[in-house]
C-alpha cells in the first residue's frame, strides 16, 4: 500500500485531501504543519509527500529542502499545493527539489489525476 | 472517482469561523503605531488560508473579499504601506464582512453582492495607496512539474498542476474501475475531529437518561439480600462507578474555554471606548477556563454587558482622569477561574466608583424605601433593581432597555450569583460566580403532600426544624417566619406549584436565598441531598412558572425542581404588596 503525506495547516483540505487519497486506495499520514511533517515523514517512510507553502511554523519550502537532505526522501516525488502559480514561487519550488505544483483551488479528481503519475 | 466536496463543508465552515476570530484577535492585539511581525503574519496567513479553502469548496464570495484582505495586508507586510488605524478599522470590517458571508456560506444563501463590492473597494483603495500595487498573481497553469515533462497533449483548459521531471510525463494510468477498498485505519493521521453540537448535546442526554436508568437499577437491587445477590450487586456498583465516568466525560466534551467569550470583548472595548470619547486598556486572565457550553451560551451577554457598563458608567473621560491622578487610560481587568465546583468571573474597572448620593437619591426620586444609614452593600443591591441606571444621561450605549436587574436575573437563571463591590474613585468589582455545568444540579429532595421536589442547593441556606419556627400568618394574606428574629416571607410550596395545602403542622422550612432576598419555603419532609440531570420542562413541555426543570429519580418517578429565584422573587413581591398594603 502506498503511503502518502499531506501537509496542509487547513483542516478542511486536509480532510478533503486524506479522504479523496484513502477512496482511491491509498494511506494517508496528514500533518498540520512542516515542523510536524517533518516528524512524521521521518516516523514512517512515505511514498509521495503533498504540501502547502503558507503554514505556520516551517513552511512548505522549507520542508521541502529538509526532506531533501534525507536519505530517505531523495527520491520521493514532493509536490506543492499552493495558491501562488507565478514563475517565483515555481522557481524557488524547483530551487528547493520540488517535483511539480498543483494550484489551490483544485478539486477530488484533479488532485488523483496529479497524484497518479507520479504513484501509479 | 465522485467525491461529494460538500461533506466537507462543516469543517470548512468552523474552520473559516476560527480564522475570522483569529484576526480579530490578532488585529486588536496590534498596536498599530508598532505593528509586530508575528501577528502580522498571523492575520495574513488566517486571510490566505479562507482565501484557498473557500475556492476549493466554492464559495467565491468569501475568496473575493479574503483575496483583497490578503493583498491589503501583503502590502502591509511587505512594508509598501504602513499600518494604521485606518488600515487596521478596514480589516477588522472587512472581517465582520466575512462573519456575515459566512453566515450566508452555512445557511447556502446567495450574499449581498454590493456588501461584497463596497467592500472591495474600500480595500482595493487602500491598497492603491501602496507606492506600488500588489502583483495579482497570475492565473497561469494551474500545476507543473519541475523537471520539464512533455507538455500534455494540447489540454484545452489549464491543468492546474505541472512537474519538473519527464518522468511523470507518460499518460495518466486509467483510474482503476473498480474502486479501491477503503483502507484500514490510517496510522497517525488527525488527533481531533470536529463534531456537530448536536451531537454531543445527543450524547449528553443519553448520559443522563443512562444515570437514571443506573440510579433506578440500584433502587430496585437494594431490598434484595447482598449474601445472595452477590454477582448482581456487584455489577450494579461497577455501573455505578462507569456511568459516573461517563457522564463526566461526556460533560467533559462540551467543556469549552471561556476564551469563547472573552474573545468578543477585545472588540466592544475598542469600538465602544471610540465612541464615548474614553480610552481603555482590556486586559483578560484566566481565558483557558473551562465552562460547560450551557453556561458559555448565557453568560455572554452578562458579561458584554457588564463591560459595556464599567465602559460607559466606570471609566472616566481622559481629561477627568488625569485631573483626578489617575492614568489617562482606565483599565478593566477580567478574570476567570474555577473554585471548587463554580468558575468565578471578576470584573473590575478603575473608574469612578459608584455613587452612594446618586444612588439613594435616584433610589428616593422613585419612591424606594432607603435610608441613608443603609449599608454600601445594600446600597449597591439597589443598582440590580429593574429600571436603574445611575447614567446622568441615557447613551445609546447604555439606553439599551436592559439593565442590570437583567444581567442579574440571566445570571441567576443559570444557578448563578452576581456580587458587587466599589469604592468612590478608585473603581468597581462585578463578581459572577456560575455553575460549571447546567446539566446536572446538586440539589436538596423534599416532599410536599405526593410528590417530590428539588431544590437547588446553591439557593438552600438551612433547613429548620419545626419545633424552633415559628410562622404568623399576617391578616389573611401572606404570612411570615421569625428566624432568629428576623421576619423572612413564607411560602407554601405546594400553594405556589398550585396544589392545595392538606398540612396542619408546621412542617420544615427550608431557607433559601436568592439575589440578596430570603425566603423559607414550607414543606413535608426532607429526603436528602442528591446530584440528578435536568431534563428541560420547556423542551418537553412548555414553561411553567416556580419550576426550572424536571429531573428523574431512582425509582422511575419524577420530581419537579424548583425555580427558587423566581419563587423567592413573587415571594418578596407579595411581602412588598402586603406591606405596602399595610401602610396605604
Amino acid at each position: 500500500m502506498k503511503t502518502i503525506l499531506s501537509v496542509d495547516d487547513s483542516p478542511s483540505i486536509r480532510q478533503m485531501v486524506t479522504y479523496t487519497l484513502e477512496q482511491a486506495g491509498y494511506t494517508v499520514i496528514s500533518a498540520a504543519d512542516g515542523d510536524e511533517g517533518l516528524a512524521k515523514a521521518q516516523a514512517q517512510q512515505c511514498q509521495l509527500v503533498l504540501t502547502d507553502q503558507n503554514m505556520p511554523g516551517m513552511d512548505g519550502l522549507s520542508l521541502i529542502r529538509a526532506l531533501r537532505a534525507l536519505q530517505s526522501y531523495q527520491q520521493v516525488p514532493i509536490l506543492m499545493l499552493t495558491t501562488e502559480s507565478g514563475d517565483e514561487m515555481k522557481a524557488a519550488g524547483r530551487a528547493a527539489g520540488a517535483t511539480g505544483w498543483l494550484v489551490k483551488p483544485f478539486d477530488p479528481v484533479r488532485l488523483l489525476d496529479v497524484v497518479r503519475r507520479v504513484l501509479p | 472517482m465522485q467525491i461529494d466536496i460538500s461533506q466537507f463543508h462543516q469543517v470548512f465552515f468552523e474552520e473559516v469561523a476560527d480564522h475570522i476570530a483569529a484576526i480579530e484577535r490578532s488585529l486588536l492585539a496590534i498596536d498599530p503605531a508598532h505593528p509586530g511581525r508575528e501577528q502580522l503574519d498571523q492575520v495574513f496567513r488566517a486571510a490566505h488560508s479562507i482565501k484557498g479553502a473557500s475556492a476549493t469548496f466554492g464559495f467565491p464570495d468569501l475568496a473575493e473579499v479574503t483575496h483583497a484582505l490578503e493583498s491589503l495586508l501583503g502590502a502591509v507586510r511587505g512594508g509598501e504601506l504602513a499600518m494604521d488605524r485606518e488600515i487596521a478599522d478596514a480589516v477588522l470590517y472587512a472581517n465582520d464582512v466575512l462573519k456575515v458571508l459566512l453566515d450566508d456560506a452555512r445557511a447556502y444563501r446567495p450574499s449581498d453582492s454590493q456588501l461584497i463590492r463596497t467592500t472591495r473597494q474600500r480595500l482595493d483603495a487602500l491598497i492603491e495607496q501602496a507606492a506600488r500595487r500588489v502583483p495579482e498573481p497570475e492565473p497561469a497553469e494551474l500545476f507543473g512539474f519541475f523537471d520539464a515533462p512533455a507538455p500534455e497533449p494540447a489540454p484545452e483548459e489549464d491543468p492546474g498542476f505541472g512537474f519538473f521531471d519527464d518522468a511523470y510525463s507518460q499518460p495518466p494510468v486509467a483510474a482503476p474501475a473498480v474502486m479501491a477498498p477503503v483502507p484500514p485505519t490510517p496510522i497517525g493521521s488527525e488527533t481531533s475531529i470536529r463534531v456537530g453540537v448536536e451531537r454531543v448535546d445527543q450524547l449528553v442526554n443519553l448520559v443522563g437518561e443512562l444515570v437514571i436508568t443506573q440510579s433506578m437499577l440500584q433502587e430496585a437491587s437494594q431490598p434484595l439480600d447482598p449474601a445472595v445477590h452477590e454477582r448482581l450487586h456487584r455489577a450494579v456498583d461497577l455501573l455505578e462507578r462507569h456511568t459516573r465516568q461517563l457522564q463526566e466525560a461526556v460533560l467533559g466534551i462540551r467543556m469549552m474555554p471561556i476564551a469563547f467569550v472573552f474573545n468578543r470583548l477585545p472588540r466592544l472595548v475598542r469600538d465602544l471606548a471610540t465612541k464615548l470619547g474614553k480610552s481603555a486598556t482590556l486586559t483578560l486572565y484566566g481565558e483557558g477556563t473551562e465552562l460547560d457550553r450551557s453556561v458559555i451560551e448565557h453568560i455572554a451577554d452578562p458579561l458584554m454587558h457588564i463591560v459595556r457598563n464599567c465602559l460607559d458608567h466606570g471609566i472616566e473621560r481622559p481629561a477627568v482622569r488625569t485631573a483626578a491622578g489617575k492614568p489617562a487610560d482606565g483599565n478593566i481587568v477580567i478574570t476567570a477561574q474555577s473554585q471548587g465546583g463554580n468558575i468565578v468571573v471578576a470584573v473590575s474597572d478603575d473608574g469612578a466608583g459608584l455613587s452612594r448620593e446618586r444612588i439613594l437619591a435616584k433610589a428616593r426620586a422613585q419612591g424606594l424605601p432607603v435610608h441613608d444609614a443603609m449599608s454600601d452593600e445594600e446600597v449597591w443591591q439597589l443598582v440590580f433593581l429593574p429600571g436603574f441606571s445611575t447614567a446622568e444621561a441615557v447613551t445609546d450605549v447604555s439606553g439599551r432597555g436592559v439593565g442590570m436587574d437583567v444581567v442579574r436575573r440571566n445570571v441567576q437563571e443559570i444557578g448563578g450569583r452576581i456580587e458587587l463591590e466599589s469604592r468612590p474613585g478608585a473603581g468597581t468589582c462585578f463578581t459572577i460566580r456560575l455553575p460549571l455545568t447546567l446539566a446536572i444540579v446538586d440539589g436538596m429532595a423534599v416532599t410536599v403532600g405526593p410528590a417530590t421536589y428539588i431544590l437547588p442547593l446553591n439557593h438552600v441556606t438551612e433547613s429548620l426544624l419545626p419545633e424552633t419556627t415559628r410562622s404568623h400568618s399576617v391578616a389573611g394574606e401572606g404570612a411570615v417566619v421569625e428566624v432568629r428574629g428576623e421576619y423572612l416571607p413564607l411560602v407554601e410550596l405546594a400553594e405556589v406549584l398550585g396544589s392545595t395545602v392538606v398540612r396542619d403542622d408546621a412542617g420544615i422550612v427550608v431557607l433559601v436565598e436568592s439575589a440578596g432576598e430570603r425566603a423559607g419555603l414550607r414543606v413535608d419532609a426532607l429526603l436528602g441531598d442528591r446530584q440528578v440531570v435536568v431534563k428541560s420542562l420547556e423542551a418537553n413541555y412548555r414553561k411553567v412558572p416556580g419550576l426550572s426543570g424536571a429531573t428523574i429519580l431512582g425509582d422511575g418517578a419524577v420530581a419537579l425542581i424548583v425555580d427558587v429565584a423566581e419563587v423567592v422573587r413573587l415571594a418578596s413581591r407579595g411581602a412588598a404588596q402586603h406591606a405596602g398594603a399595610m401602610h396605604g
